[in-house]
């Protein structure tokens, strides 16, 4: 494998982590599987690209996404997901029927098109690493997913409110019977899930573009990467994203038709060993 | 089965029968999309309902069949019976395969495993095009000459519904349904009575498939087209809404859904084409407000009038 399809695949893995970290963030702390992720990402890109593209700042576009999907976050947990706590079920159908109604609203806002997010001047062109002529966007979004990460563990191991996190995957109710608001707890994570999510469309659709079935395609990745790394893991989701991002350089390279299969085959097989996955702890 | 069962049971599919009789050809097609979604339900509702855990990955299944039925008698030539089994026996290798994986979890992982496993049928169909056709899917007259009316076809479709609930009936009511029934109330307290959990999963989850497969086949015979959609996680998201809506863990009640939720798309289609988005806001309405299902809250009323 070359340099250049190793970045690739580096580069697919950080934005990955970006999506991935925001959904194990929530499945872990709040039980829910919220899969109406795939819908935020794209929704997210979208906006972001209607303000980049209005605005004709890249940051901006980056902040009004976030700021927008953590908004649609705040009323799909307050005002639908308070009505089902503690029913699994009902719950992960819920999310899905709320990006069923994201992604048609989507269709009805942006239409079929497919579209790709401007990228700033600053970030255009190429560099050379490591003896390769690479796309500098694509650098940048490394680095925003090492950035991201190193900001996400800090943020879970330095601060009150990631202490209060970490023991609320382990056991939410202890939390709660010690005086702290669980409760906001939770919203907050899931507004920083959602905004993780708002992000990474953005981040995605300035070099994968943004269309109608993009939400699907980049959840199954980013399941794929909770499943191999487990519930509520920071340094699962890490490994998970290198590991996915990874193998589907290698499928597309390799095997073209069955890339899924590359993918795929190995996270059966990690499953047969470990059912939760590489970090996962039963609930 | 008592006298009186069997008395409804012949009362419901003698008037399901006598349906055609007061239809339009374009209804009775319906009518047979009922039956064959409702099998679909049924299915799913065999792990939802009586093993405690929902898959996402039925809508594969069912596609997989309608793939390998419609690819047997378009490309490979051979006759409608045979392709049938062939599609029936693709999906319940697919189911296995299925099984193998997601026997071990429960719960949310359950249902993400499940969805994660569908996508890569769906992946696979839409990339392998020199089998599958990619996005445009495999056209084939596949439905035998003799039932090519509408109504022969309905009433062959309404007898293979009346054999399968039959034969799922029988299945969830028979010990090895019991023991499935008893994973789901406690999966702790079978293993330690020494019921092999995984491999009753196993068996329910290649049994559900099966019945997923002959739905899938039928629907072969119904569309004569197969297209990366069948496939999709919406078909089996459709699946499962259908199964919720019933009622989970009725069975019958997987009719119910399926009509309601197939008269919903048509009623909405003819005003707006935002069906999808009206799927969506079903889902919501359903799971927060009436989690029980048609059925079940025909029941809890009936309780309360009975009291």
């Amino acid at each position: 494998m070359s340099v250049f399809q190793l970045l690739n695949g580096l580069t697919f893995a950080a934005l990955l982590f970006v999506v991935a970290s925001g959904f194990t963030l929530i499945f872990g702390l709040l039980r829910i599987v919220n899969l109406a992720h795939g819908a935020l990402y794209l929704f997210g890109g979208y906006i972001g690209f209607t303000v980049a593209a209005r605005t004709g700042s890249f940051a901006l576009g980056g902040l009004g996404a976030m700021v927008a999907i953590a908004a649609i976050g705040f009323v799909l947990d307050q005002g639908l997901l308070r009505f089902v706590r503690g029913h699994d079920l009902r719950q992960v159908l819920l999310t899905l029927g709320f990006a069923f109604v994201l992604d048609d609203l989507a269709l009805v806002i942006w239409g079929g098109d497919s579209f790709t997010v401007p990228i700033p001047q600053m970030l255009r062109g190429g560099l050379r690493v490591f003896g390769v002529f690479y796309p500098t966007y694509r650098l940048f979004v490394l680095l925003t997913g090492v950035v991201v990460f190193a900001v996400l563990w800090l943020l879970l191991n330095h601060t009150r409110l990631g202490a209060l996190i970490r023991a609320g995957v382990d056991d939410a109710e202890m939390v709660e019977a010690s005086g702290v608001n669980i409760q906001r707890v939770f919203l907050v994570t899931f507004l920083l899930g959602s905004a993780l999510a708002g992000l990474g469309g953005l981040m995605g659709g300035a070099f994968l573009s943004l269309y109608p079935s993009a939400d699907a395609e980049i959840l199954v990745f980013s399941l794929a990467v909770v499943i191999i790394g487990g519930r509520g893991s920071l340094v699962g989701v890490g490994i998970g994203s290198l590991l996915v991002g990874m193998l589907n350089t290698i499928g597309q390279v390799m095997f073209p038709e069955l890339a899924y299969f590359v993918i795929f085959g190995p996270m059966a097989v990690l499953l047969a060993f470990r059912p939760l996955g590489l970090f996962g702890r039963p609930a | 089965m008592t006298g009186r069962a069997a008395l409804i049971a012949i009362i419901v599919v003698a008037a399901a029968a006598s349906l055609p009789l007061v239809l339009s050809s374009y209804q009775v097609g319906l009518a047979t999309e009922v039956l064959i979604f409702g099998i679909l339900a049924m299915s799913i509702d065999i792990l939802a309902g009586f093993a405690g855990r929902t898959s996402l990955g039925h809508g594969a299944i069912f596609g997989v069949s309608t793939y390998v039925v419609v690819y047997a008698t378009a490309q490979a030539g051979l006759p409608p019976a045979a392709a049938f089994a062939a599609g029936v026996l693709a999906a319940t290798l697919v189911a296995m395969i299925f099984g193998l994986l997601a026997v071990r979890t429960s719960g949310s992982y359950f249902l993400l495993l499940t969805l994660a496993l569908g996508m890569i049928v769906w992946g696979i169909c839409l990339r392998w095009t020199q089998i599958t056709g990619g996005e445009n899917g495999i056209r084939g007259d596949v439905r035998p000459a003799a039932l090519l009316n509408n109504n022969s076809f309905y009433w062959t479709v309404l007898a293979g519904t009346a054999i399968v609930t039959f034969a799922v009936w029988r299945f969830v009511r028979s010990p090895f349904g019991l023991t499935l029934r008893g994973i789901r109330d406690s999966e702790s307290r079978m293993r330690s009575l020494g019921y092999n959990v995984p491999l009753h999963l196993f068996i329910g989850f290649t049994a559900s498939g099966f019945f997923a497969g002959i739905a899938g086949a039928l629907y072969a015979m119904f569309n004569n087209f197969v297209s990366p959609s069948t496939v999709a996680l919406a078909q089996s998201v459709e699946g499962v809404l259908m199964m919720v809506a019933g009622g989970v863990g009725t069975l019958f009640g997987a009719f119910v859904g399926a009509a309601a939720i197939i008269a919903l798309e048509n009623v909405v289609s003819t005003y707006t084409e935002r069906w999808q988005m009206v799927l969506g806001v079903t889902f919501i309405v359903i799971m927060i407000f009436a989690p029980e299902g048609i059925i079940g809250k025909l029941n809890a009323i009936l309780m309360r009038k009975t009291r």
